[in-house]
């Protein structure tokens, strides 16, 4: 449960919480991730050759 | 022909069932940063879905029961899927230039459809009746009424933030995300940008098909 | 440039894709990530601020909003349009003030709104409220400015012990009395409801409830709460879930000059991230931005079996040559 007061961290200007600063880590770890995974090679499996 | 036949022909003329639904795409669409999209929409389907269940009991309702707020909180995680993937998506069309090649409604459309979402977020925000919409209200409505707009789009008035919210702006977003999924389907995946040894060839093409000169340097069409 | 579909994916190698399946995986992956989250992270829900709780657990917070409201000098009875004709919280864009221009569409007369009819209600039900009303309004402009002002100064030395107020003796004529009856209306719980559906019978309009609270009253619980403007509050929301992190370049111009310093710093916020807006809708159309993924080089990664692919045809054909 999160009822409780964020975690908050400041540097220069910025102020932000811990639970927004973990989501915006997140989207660039899964952007990277996304960049960088191999896309697997489907297989035709079914249906003719175009 | 009526005027039905004609809007008939020129529907099917523009977007055959087999463009609509594809079951083939370029080979070059061969990234995870496609799946953005998708995911974006699969986000807003359970906002919609766990939208109606909230707005079935009412707007207190979630505050009372337990049940309530599960829905409430599949709401709250559905909003941060949605923007998360949004943003997402929104990044990987940059980094990809989709815009190319005649596509510059379809960034438009859906830059648009950014911005109308973040709108239905904040009605969304005002209409929680708890102590953050308190503050939001009162907070947000110094900016409201600094451009003159604060009377017509009271956020204090609960009822007409409760109507954009469940209706109005939902109502638009998804006409907004048609337009811009038709225009995809219509036109296209973007191709990748021409490597530098085949950059020439791909203008000399381009310029040939619609029968101009090809630019003298590179440009983006 | 009109290039059918066919036209465009003409020499492109198609690949099989199922849209559908796709879709339906997007989804159940979708489904099961936010189900997930809610069954474990639940979701915020800070029960809202009532009048009767500022009442009771700040009750000089209460009187001071209460006598502002009836004196003038608080920040509802002078901040001007939609509400009123005040000049307080006017913004100006140069010359010009759309909130001006606008005009008074939420009349709000805050001593009569928040004060003065909310003690009518009660005078009905105890004649002592009824006697100082009546002395109240009798007197001049002059004379309640007086009272009002004494009655001011005096609540800056009192104190408060729980829900009691300790407000030295002075001479404030009926304002004294007054405040003390609407505390007192406050406290009971009373003070909300005549302000929601004191015109109305149905309700869903809770501006006058919550232009009463807006000020102090909320401030103090917001900045507990790490909400307020100049701690990146819009992004923010309560306990420790996450917030509204898109909004972090709206909130970033408020903790920087001109907007952070100026009136009109909300006016500058709108026409700042307006121009940015349309900045963003626009990319396709501006020379350079639009020509900046190409310069940026990261499409190398997401078409990368794209190019190796290319690289081989293309080295064939050459060698073939």
């Amino acid at each position: 449960m999160l009822n409780h007061p964020a975690l908050y961290l400041h540097f220069w200007i910025i102020l932000i919480s811990l639970p927004n600063l973990i989501v915006i880590g997140l989207m660039v770890l899964v952007f990277i991730l996304a960049l960088i995974l191999p896309f697997p090679r489907k297989h035709v499996s079914q249906g003719g050759e175009r | 022909m009526n005027f039905t036949g004609k809007v008939r022909e020129q529907l099917v003329r523009a977007l055959p069932p087999e463009e609509l639904l594809p079951d083939e795409q370029p080979a070059y669409v061969h990234s995870y940063v496609y799946l953005f999209g998708i995911l974006t929409l699969a986000s807003f389907v359970m906002l919609i879905l766990s939208g109606i269940v909230l707005a079935l009991f009412g707007p207190q309702w979630w505050h009372i029961s337990a049940t309530g707020h599960f829905f409430n909180s599949v709401h709250f995680w559905s909003v941060q899927a949605f923007f998360f993937f949004m943003v997402l998506h929104l990044w990987a069309q940059f980094f990809m230039g989709a815009w190319r090649d005649g596509r510059g409604l379809t960034w438009v459309s859906g830059a648009i459809t950014f911005v109308v979402s973040i709108a239905t977020a904040f009605t969304g925000y005002l209409s929680q009746q708890n102590f953050d919409a308190q503050w939001i209200a009162v907070q947000g409505k110094d900016a409201m009424n600094a451009i003159g707009i604060g009377a017509f789009f009271n956020l204090l008035n609960f009822g007409q933030m409760y109507s954009f919210h469940i209706f109005l702006l939902p109502l638009l977003v998804a006409m907004l995300i048609t337009l811009h999924v038709l225009q995809v389907r219509w036109r296209g995946v973007v191709k990748p940008y021409p490597l530098p040894d085949e950059e020439q060839g791909v203008m000399e093409a381009r310029a040939k098909s619609v029968g101009v000169e090809p630019p003298a340097e590179e440009g983006e069409s | 440039m009109k290039i059918t579909k066919q036209d465009y994916y003409r020499g492109v190698r198609m690949a099989p894709y199922d849209l559908v399946k796709e879709a339906l995986i997007a989804f159940a992956v979708v489904l099961v990530l936010v189900v997930v989250f809610a069954a474990v992270f639940s979701s915020p829900d800070e029960p809202p601020l009532t009048i009767r709780q500022v009442a009771q657990q700040t009750p000089l917070t209460f009187l001071n909003v209460a006598l502002g409201d009836l004196d003038g000098s608080g920040d509802i009875a002078s901040y001007g349009p939609p509400y009123n004709n005040g000049t307080g919280s006017v913004q100006y864009l140069g010359p010009i003030s759309l909130q001006e221009a606008a005009g008074v569409h939420i009349p709000i007369n805050t001593a009569q709104d928040f004060v003065l009819d909310p003690l009518k209600q009660l005078a009905k039900i105890d004649p002592r409220v009824a006697v100082e009303l009546s002395a109240f309004q009798a007197a001049s402009a002059a004379q309640q400015s007086q009272w009002e002002t004494a009655y001011g100064n005096a609540l800056a030395k009192a104190t408060a012990q729980g829900s009691n107020v300790m407000v030295p003796a002075g001479n404030y004529g009926p304002v004294g009395p007054l405040m003390a009856a609407l505390l007192q209306m406050g406290q009971s719980g009373g003070l909300d409801g005549f302000l929601l559906t004191s015109t109305h019978f149905y309700q869903t309009d809770y501006t006058k409830p919550l232009l009463f609270i807006q000020g102090d009253p909320l401030h103090e619980k917001a900045q507990a709460l790490n909400l307020l403007g100049t701690q990146w509050g819009m992004m923010n929301e309560t306990g420790s879930w996450p917030g509204q992190a898109w909004l972090w370049l709206y909130t970033f111009w408020y903790q920087i000059p001109p907007y952070s310093t100026s009136p009109n710093g909300d006016a500058y916020v709108w026409v700042t991230m307006a121009v940015l807006t349309l900045l963003l809708i626009l990319v396709p159309y501006i020379p350079g931005l639009n020509r900046l993924p190409r310069y940026l080089g990261v499409y190398k990664l997401i078409w990368r079996d794209y190019y190796r692919e290319r690289q081989t045809v293309l080295r064939q054909k050459g060698s073939a040559r």
